[in-house]
């Protein structure tokens, strides 16, 4: 066999793969875009665009999405960074491994339940109830959009966690030691070797975070009340309630396009950050 | 099984792994020799899935009956009862309106056995060939004459048996009486989106299903229950629309935020009225004057349900009047059987939150099969939800 013909094979299973799980499912919900809604709900198969023209009628799901998706992310970043740091160039080694998976336990049970955990701690009898010892009165946390922010913030934080701690604890020491040798305070360094060399992991989490996030609907509807929509919620609503399959996938494909082009924006930007270096890789 | 079942030290166990690894020894030497065949035995005795069943009197039915259903809406203590003399176990999906349920079975795949859908949807489940008619041989509970016929006439359509009634009730509101200051109750849907928009701001719940939530916006303005009219339904989207940020949620799971405090005042059924009265007697059960929903239940089989005797055995076994007057005290929803009645107590049958005063009772409206269809309800409950 020629190498150009084994390389066909090896890429066959994968390819299928992406053919039928991606690429297929993708394409029937574009083609849905345009249909109608059936008489009881579902779809009926049309050429309209009737269903793009009612977009704006879910403005505030995307409103809502876009801004707490990336806030949610940048949240998540700036509490993971120092954690990260800690475990991964601070940290004695004997209590590392023990540390890390304490980031990791949570994973073990279902993120519904921890969710719902949070209805307790965010609701009248938890933290305001507190609050209200100190002099806070009438706090309202749950069903808000702050509510939601804490909630995927707590959700996805091992995600961002990790990423920054393998790319700090492949960081050669030496090069701290050098900078401090040529006389480079510890904040200097920082800033120019440890934070440099720590952005690829920067960049792998704050992406797995941010597009997990874009999707996100669970959170939003046990820590929202039902009144924090993101677009996921509008697409389980549209799916489930009114069962709109049409206009469903046209908000569903406006997503995909609206994720494809902040992604790639943000790669833009990355790369810039990284001084076109060719090792940061994103995924 | 094996004689070696004692203790076994680290060393010999890994000894033991090698050899099996190997393949000095068989499978079945090496389970027993570690005591790992037992620590099988052991945990699979106890998963009740994999027990041994005691038969069931009218032959095997299956491991599994798979219910979808409302919220608070049966006694626990029945299933484990219909478990302990079938051995099926009764799986139980929670929904909090018709819609969900009608769109999972629209989707397919759905693996229920046993669904409970609300009269007016009925007829759509029929036109859309998602529901399987009833062999009455198979239900030997059921006695069409037994049951009041406004509440069981929905299950039959075009003369055929398609649902038999589970209960009905009323849709009203709920209101925690002790932080109105004093102000006298609410008795009308009018004062139920005023108080929201004042008071109680922050602290009301409305239904996460368009039929209600809908429907008790119109009654605001005085319009029928079920108003397919676009006018009519755009002044209930402004009613909606300028509520929305006074809400404490949009959900249909209404009593532990009630039961806590962080909720007052919520769209309400009847038997969870009845179920928080009980434990907080400040809660009051209100029907609005204007009227609102009078509703009943049905179980029904939907089509190609994967355990069609065990759904047969189930309803049959809940149409029981003694398993349904037990329902009955535990949910707090009135029962349509002349049968149940007879069995319950008459400070029950008395009950004002179940039986309410007739002038009340004769505003209401049945839902109509319109409103689930109309495209236009639909999308503007999506609408509101996502504003």
């Amino acid at each position: 066999m020629t190498q150009k013909g084994r390389n066909a094979l090896l890429l066959t299973p994968a390819g299928l793969w992406l053919l039928v799980m991606l690429v297929l499912p993708l394409l029937v919900v574009f083609v849905f875009s345009f249909g109608e809604r059936g008489a009881a709900g579902g779809y009926v198969p049309a050429f309209t665009l009737e269903q793009y023209a009612n977009l704006p009628a879910r403005w505030t799901a995307f409103k809502n999405t876009l801004i707490l998706a990336p806030l949610g992310t940048i949240a998540a970043l700036v509490i993971a960074y120092p954690l990260a740091y800690f475990l991964a160039v601070r940290c004695a080694p004997r209590w590392r491994t023990s540390l890390l998976i304490l980031v990791i336990v949570p994973f073990w049970t279902s993120i519904l339940i921890r969710s719902y955990a949070w209805i307790f701690i965010l609701g009248g009898r938890g933290l305001p109830a507190l609050l209200e010892t100190v002099g806070l009165d009438d706090v309202r946390l749950i069903n808000t959009p702050f509510a939601v922010l804490v909630g995927i913030v707590y959700g996805y934080l091992p995600l961002m966690v990790f990423p920054i701690f393998v790319s700090l604890d492949k960081l050669d020491k030496r090069l701290l030691e050098a900078s401090a040798d040529l006389g480079s305070t510890p904040w200097r360094t920082f800033l120019q070797v440890t934070l440099p060399l720590s952005i690829p992991g920067v960049a792998t989490g704050c992406m797995l975070v941010f597009i997990l996030l874009m999707g996100e609907f669970l959170i939003p509807s046990i820590l929202g009340g039902g009144k924090v929509f993101f677009v996921g919620n509008a697409l389980v609503d549209l799916f489930l309630q009114s069962r709109n399959w049409a206009y469903g996938s046209a908000v569903a494909m406006t997503l995909v396009a609206v994720m494809l082009v902040t992604v790639s924006v943000y790669m833009k930007f990355i790369s810039r950050l990284g001084g076109q270096r060719d090792d940061i890789s994103l995924m | 099984m094996t004689k070696d079942n004692g203790t076994i030290s680290k060393q010999k166990f890994m000894e033991e792994l090698r050899r099996y690894q190997k393949g000095s020894v068989s499978r079945r030497h090496f389970l027993g020799v570690t005591g790992l065949g037992v620590a099988t035995t052991v945990l699979g005795a106890a998963m009740p899935g994999l027990r041994p069943r005691p038969a069931f009197a009218a032959g095997d039915i299956g491991d599994r009956v798979i219910l979808a259903t409302w919220p608070n809406y049966h006694d626990e203590m029945n299933f484990e009862a219909f478990t302990e003399a079938t051995g099926a176990h009764v799986q139980v999906n929670v929904f909090g309106s018709n819609e969900e349920m009608l769109a999972k079975l629209q989707a397919g795949g759905s693996g229920w056995d046993v669904f409970v859908p609300t009269n007016y949807t009925i007829t759509t489940y029929v036109g859309e060939d998602l529901i399987t008619p009833l062999d009455t041989a198979r239900l030997p509970n059921y006695d069409a004459s037994a049951f009041e016929q406004r509440f069981s006439d929905a299950g039959t359509v075009d003369g055929t048996l398609y649902a038999v009634p589970k209960n009905w009730g009323t849709t009203g509101f709920a209101v925690n009486t002790s932080k109105l200051d004093g102000a006298p109750v609410p008795t009308t849907w009018k004062e139920f989106w005023d108080l929201t928009m004042n008071g109680y701001s922050g602290r009301t719940m409305v239904h996460d299903y368009q039929l209600t939530t809908i429907g008790n916006a119109l009654k605001y303005f005085g319009y029928s229950f079920n108003s397919v009219d676009p006018n009519e339904l755009a002044d209930a989207e402004k009613l909606l629309l300028e509520a929305k940020p006074h809400l404490f949620a949009i959900s249909s799971d209404y009593q532990p935020p009630m039961r806590n405090g962080d909720a007052w005042m919520t769209m309400c059924w009847t038997g969870d009225g009845k179920q928080l009265n009980t434990d907080m007697p400040e809660i009051a059960y209100v029907l609005g004057k204007e009227g609102g929903e009078l509703w009943s239940d049905y179980y029904a089989i939907p089509k190609g349900a994967p355990h069609l005797d065990a759904a047969y055995a189930l309803i049959d076994f809940l149409l029981n009047p003694e398993v349904n007057a037990k329902e009955v005290l535990a949910h707090g929803y009135p029962s349509a059987d002349a049968r149940t009645n007879a069995l319950l107590p008459t400070d029950l049958l008395e009950d004002p939150i179940l039986y309410p005063a007739a002038d009340l009772l004769n505003a209401l409206e049945f839902g109509a099969a319109a409103t689930l269809t109309d495209p236009n309800r639909a999308e503007l409950l999506a609408r509101f939800k996502s504003a």
